[in-house]
């Protein structure tokens, strides 16, 4: 934190959405992943990738204030994380929804942006036009009325980002919301977000275990496997010499004739690290 | 006195004893709580944690007529045990039907166990399975009034983040809201509503008032504010009817509350499903494929 302060403070406060130095989490004394040096700017899209249970979700968990790195600093909008920051629009992982779920998906959307409010609540108006706001920004007002458990994979995924931005946050942290839905609906609400993160200067951040339907709209990418993380405009970091320094094994990045990546020998890293 | 079609002089003809007044004022908290919190425990998940509370109650309330206390206590007792011990073992406990199953049959036997050592045992234990409205004191009519009105402004002041939790549990979360306190909080309020409803309609009987008008209200509305008028009308409904019933045929009240409530839920479900099975058809009508049009996203 202080040679960040050497450096340039006014400036980072400005534009550094997020600022990470050397930062290592894990649980015990097992290290998830380590030595994490990186910025993300305001306004930036990035893609949070790399192979399961490499770590991607405990970066999301540090940024909302629910895990404490093991070593190291890391802030959010020039603060360190804090539980309950309302800058932050957050779209957990989610499998499925139960489809006895009779609750319409504008009350999900209204809740939140009062769902953390104690008391009654009156104020039914302006809450409904929030909400009706926050759909129309998806591309899902006809979704509002219908009922949670009803909705497909690709419907819920819209309801669910509504209800990150009905607060208006500066942040949004999306965990894997492309997992379930095939490569037609990815496109799609890749397309939805790309338009949020232009249209609201929102700083996006977007777990994927594909790059490809994400290539075109972003900005930077956050590679995380065999607990390093590499950070860098997709350029950079999705090259062979690059992705095999992260994975410790030689790995090959391919390109098809329509600009498709293909990563080829990264798998399970971590088993063969272990051996 | 016989059956008029006159309502009104019918209800006052039995509101002349004040225990029939009191059956019904006692019936109307107990709806109006009971429909509330029904509809959370149905987003939660928590039916079977609920006839199970009841279940705990029982030999709460065996434990106490056997010592001479007031059964209410001992239901508040167990009740409130047992709904922190769920609370404490996480939100996911309330959904656990085996180990809880384990629980509610050992807590019913040792009801048992309880009310074989206390010489009045029939009535007792029949009242405490079954419910008697009908003997409910002014004094309990007062005690149930009070308790009522703590567990309606407790929920009134955590109604948003408790229905926030219920429905969206990691983003509840991640927003800072106390998801221990909330659960714990909500387990606790349920705990009193199940040790009053008792009263009406017994242990066993339990999830005909707190469960099933909440699970007709989801039916027919999706909008949470909606779904709790439907709730506590259905639960009111099914509670005066049952009394207005009982007091001309000569059965218990329970038997009508549980009966009219079931009723209504049959319907209600029959109901929509033909209505589908109409529109469906009407879909495909005559001179069509029955080609179905793009799915939406």
């Amino acid at each position: 934190m202080s040679a960040k302060s050497v450096l340039a403070p006014s400036h980072s406060e400005d534009s550094t959405a997020i600022h990470a130095s050397h930062v290592e989490v894990g649980f015990r004394d097992k290290a998830v992943w380590h030595d994490a040096t990186f910025d993300v700017r305001r306004g930036e899209f990035t893609a949070v990738i790399g192979p399961n249970g490499a770590g991607k979700t405990t970066l999301f968990r540090l940024l909302l204030g629910l895990q404490r790195p093991s070593f190291g600093d890391i802030e959010v909008f020039g603060a360190p994380p804090r539980r309950g920051n309302r800058r932050i629009g957050y779209v957990p992982q989610r499998h499925t929804i139960d489809n006895e779920t009779h609750v319409a998906a504008d009350a999900l959307v209204r809740l939140g942006a009062v769902g953390s409010r104690w008391g009654p609540g009156l104020s039914f108006r302006a809450q409904r036009e929030a909400a009706a706001e926050a759909l129309d920004a998806v591309g899902a007002s006809e979704l509002g009325s219908k009922s949670l458990g009803s909705l497909s994979g690709g419907e819920l995924q819209r309801v669910f980002l509504a209800e990150a931005i009905v607060g208006n946050p500066e942040m949004l942290l999306l965990d894997e919301p492309l997992s379930n839905l095939d490569i037609r609906r990815s496109r799609e609400l890749v397309e939805v977000v790309h338009h949020l993160v232009q249209s609201r200067h929102v700083t996006t951040l977007l777990v994927a275990h594909d790059i490809n339907p994400l290539i075109e709209c972003l900005d930077k990418v956050i590679y995380i496997a065999n607990g390093n993380v590499a950070t860098g405009p997709p350029e950079e970091v999705l090259t062979s010499r690059s992705l095999s320094e992260l994975y410790g094994v030689p790995v090959e990045v391919l390109h098809d004739s329509r600009g498709n990546i293909v990563i080829v020998g990264g798998e399970n890293p971590h088993e063969e690290r272990a051996r | 006195m016989s059956f008029s079609w006159n309502i009104v002089t019918d209800l006052r003809d039995m509101w002349q004893y004040p225990f029939m007044r009191q059956a019904f004022e006692a019936g109307t908290i107990i709806a109006v709580v009971a429909g509330i919190i029904g509809y959370l425990v149905i987003l939660r998940r928590s039916a079977f944690a609920t006839h199970a509370l009841g279940h705990v109650g029982f030999s709460g309330a065996a434990g106490a007529v056997l010592f001479g206390v007031n059964p209410v206590y001992g239901l508040l007792l167990f009740t409130m045990g047992g709904g922190t011990g769920m609370a404490l073992l996480g939100r996911r406990a309330a959904t656990r039907d085996i180990e809880i199953g384990t629980v509610l049959a050992f807590m019913l036997g040792l009801g048992l166990v309880f009310l074989s050592l206390y010489n009045g045992y029939a009535t007792e234990a029949y009242s405490i399975l079954f419910g008697d409205i009908e003997g409910v004191s002014a004094a309990a009519v007062l005690l149930t009034l009070e308790a009522g009105l703590v567990v309606l402004a407790v929920l009134a002041l955590i109604y948003r983040p408790l229905l926030f939790s219920s429905l969206d549990e990691d983003v509840a979360e991640a927003k800072g809201l106390p998801m221990l306190a909330l659960n714990l909080g909500f387990m606790l309020l349920l705990a009193v509503a199940i040790s009053f409803a008792v009263q009406v309609v017994g242990v066993l009987l339990i999830f005909a008032l707190m469960v099933t008008p909440a699970a007709t209200a989801v039916q027919l509305t999706k909008r949470p504010l909606y779904a709790l008028v439907v709730s506590v009308s259905v639960a009111l409904f099914s509670i005066w009817t049952g009394l207005f019933i009982a007091w001309y045929e000569q059965y218990p009240p329970s038997f009508f509350i549980v009966t009219i409530s079931f009723a209504l839920y049959v319907v209600v479900r029959g109901g929509l499903a033909l209505s589908h099975r109409l529109v469906r058809r009407g879909v495909s009508a005559p001179g069509r494929d029955a080609t179905p049009g793009p799915e939406s996203v």
